[in-house]
């Protein structure tokens, strides 16, 4: 950005100071009253009858067994969606074959389905009532709706695209080069997955399993419709909060936002390791998440 | 003689195993459920399709959501702006803080984020308590719903325009004020235009974004049938009440609209590579 010659000058490519500062004082205020105040919430609310008493929401054994279940839900959902991202994104990015683009956008399309029509669609495929979720229950005595299977379906269905997005374009940057030098030395397919194509795409990895993992721990609407809600059972943590928070007793309110502010520290988390990606390794990322 | 391929010609290996398995997920996890939901909807005859399509509780959900989405994205296009211009041109304290921020709406699960903004916004809440002395009550009103669809829909604009505005160069700029024009004049018939490509796609994924929500919307919502009830939250009451096929027949209504606005982005993007190169 040029600045002008003499000092008193304006530069023509930029707005006078003042109008600078209400522009940045502004969007300051903006996001502190849209971003920063409900978080901020979040851990007043928890902390209103004390530590002691939001600490204590963690001796309930609905509150534990919610931690536990959210937990294994993550545990099974993301690697399934790592497997898949990896498989996708090599044999997207490292072959040239028409339709490649329409799948992307078949890759990406979970994301503009409504969290509830993503627990819906499973419902009418899988439950009870359908011959799958008869043949399901009645030879295996499964259930999958409302019930864990359905849970860890609806949460992958919901964080299906996090890691194939951020992995395919890094990757058709990168192109084919390495790969072939490596094959052509003499490794095995395997050996340049491993030991090429892999450290090249690792931070890339973990910026999409890092999305991919808040948001499976934190799903409610594709959860809460395919959950069937039983305590203690098929109750993941934004399903406690909620039937904490439905309570109206002051006790259940100050345990809905120690519960919330688990997930809140998680989503902060989150953010910091983000933006430590994009700033350490920006050359690393998919353009997109590249340092702003 | 020359085999038609379906692939280009590499060496190397795993075509079959990665496309193969791709192909299998994609059509397990995601293409079978939704052409089940859309078969589901086909199996209600035209009548009681029309009967769920003129019902007063689906009109009145329907134009709350794309009602209150629309003005959530329109608003989101204005902040948003204002927010990637801040980040992208000025340098000031806290600025790496800020850009941090924007992403809060996308890592805080919806349902903190619900609670949390229904309890700053009721009468005794710390902004609804500013408002209530004047009759305005925010939680439990289509305002509130506005607020939190606000809330959600905050980083499409800014992660879209972000990037276009820092390669945007600044040599035009430049020409304009040399042949005249005002500051004003550069941004609006300058800068404005390129950046529109970004800013319709990013009001697309607010807005389709919006219509969808669910878990931060229902705790401020109030949910009282035809007049804060939101069209996701209409599924979850008819799947309660086990009438699977109204509830498909909505959610295909939603689907439907979701699709449209992909193809729209896509459109979009199609043309703003044609028209401005690769953003």
């Amino acid at each position: 950005m040029s600045k002008g010659v003499f000092k008193k000058s304006v530069s023509p490519v930029t707005e006078p100071p003042a109008v600078r500062y209400l522009l940045i004082g502004l969007s300051i205020l903006v996001l502190a009253v849209f971003l920063v105040l409900p978080l901020v919430t979040v851990f007043v609310q928890a902390l209103q009858m004390g530590l002691w008493q939001a600490l204590a929401t963690f001796s309930d054994p609905d509150a534990i067994s919610a931690i536990l279940l959210t937990l294994l839900v993550a545990a099974i959902a993301v690697p399934c969606n790592l497997v898949f991202g990896i498989a996708a994104a090599w044999a997207i990015a490292k072959y040239r074959f028409p339709g490649r683009s329409f799948l992307i956008t078949l890759i990406d399309l979970p994301f503009s389905v409504s969290p509830v029509v993503a627990g819906l669609v499973y419902i009418l495929l899988l439950g009870p009532f359908t011959p799958v979720g008869a043949w399901f229950l009645q030879d295996f005595g499964v259930r999958i709706i409302f019930a864990v299977p359905g849970i860890v379906l609806a949460t992958i269905f919901v964080t299906f695209p996090f890691i194939a997005r951020e992995l395919i374009p890094l990757m058709q940057d990168q192109g084919t080069g390495d790969e072939e030098a490596a094959l052509s030395l003499g490794a095995s397919g395997w050996q340049t997955f491993w030991h090429v194509t892999l450290p090249n795409v690792k931070w890339a990895l973990l910026y999409g399993v890092l999305l991919c993992n808040a948001r499976a721990m934190g799903e409610f609407g594709a959860v809460a419709v395919i959950s069937g809600k039983l305590r203690g059972e098929t109750v993941t943590m934004p399903l406690q909060i909620e039937l904490y928070y439905q309570e109206f007793r002051a006790l259940a309110q100050v345990s809905a936002f120690s519960l919330a502010a688990v997930l809140a520290g998680l989503a902060l988390v989150t953010l910091v390791l983000k933006s430590w990606l994009e700033w350490r390794y920006a050359d690393q990322l998919a353009a997109g998440n590249r340092g702003h | 003689m020359t085999r038609i391929r379906f692939r280009e010609p590499s060496i190397i290996p795993g075509f079959r195993l990665t496309f193969g398995f791709t192909i299998l997920y994609l059509f397990l996890i995601v293409i079978v459920p939704i052409v089940g939901l859309y078969m589901k909807t086909f199996e209600l005859d035209w009548p009681s399709f029309w009967r769920i399509l003129t019902g007063s509780r689906f009109q009145a959900a329907l134009k709350l959501s794309f009602g209150a989405s629309l003005l959530a994205a329109l608003f989101n296009v204005v902040i948003g702006l204002l927010i990637a211009w801040v980040i992208v041109r000025y340098r000031f304290f806290a600025r790496r803080l800020v850009d941090a921020i924007i992403d809060l709406p996308f890592a805080l699960p919806t349902a903190v984020a619900g609670i949390a903004l229904t309890a700053l916004y009721v009468p005794q809440g710390w902004i609804g308590r500013l408002f209530s002395p004047y009759g305005i009550t925010i939680a439990y009103t289509p305002l509130g719903i506005w607020i939190a669809l606000v809330f959600i829909g905050l980083p499409f604009v800014v992660r879209t325009v972000q990037p276009v505005l820092e390669d945007f160069n600044a040599e035009v700029e430049e020409a304009a004020a040399t042949l005249g024009a005002s500051r004003l004049t550069t941004i609006v018939r300058v800068i404005l235009p390129a950046l529109l490509p970004a800013i319709l796609t990013g009001f697309s994924l607010a807005f389709a974004r919006a219509v969808g929500e669910y878990g931060s919307v229902i705790f401020i919502a109030g949910n009282i049938p035809r007049q804060t009830e939101i069209l996701p939250l209409l599924i979850v009451f008819r799947l309660e009440e086990r009438d699977y096929a109204a509830a498909s027949a909505i959610a295909a209504i939603m689907l439907t609209v979701s699709f449209l606005i992909l193809l729209l982005v896509n459109l979009i993007q199609s043309w703003s590579n044609r028209r401005f190169g690769n953003v």
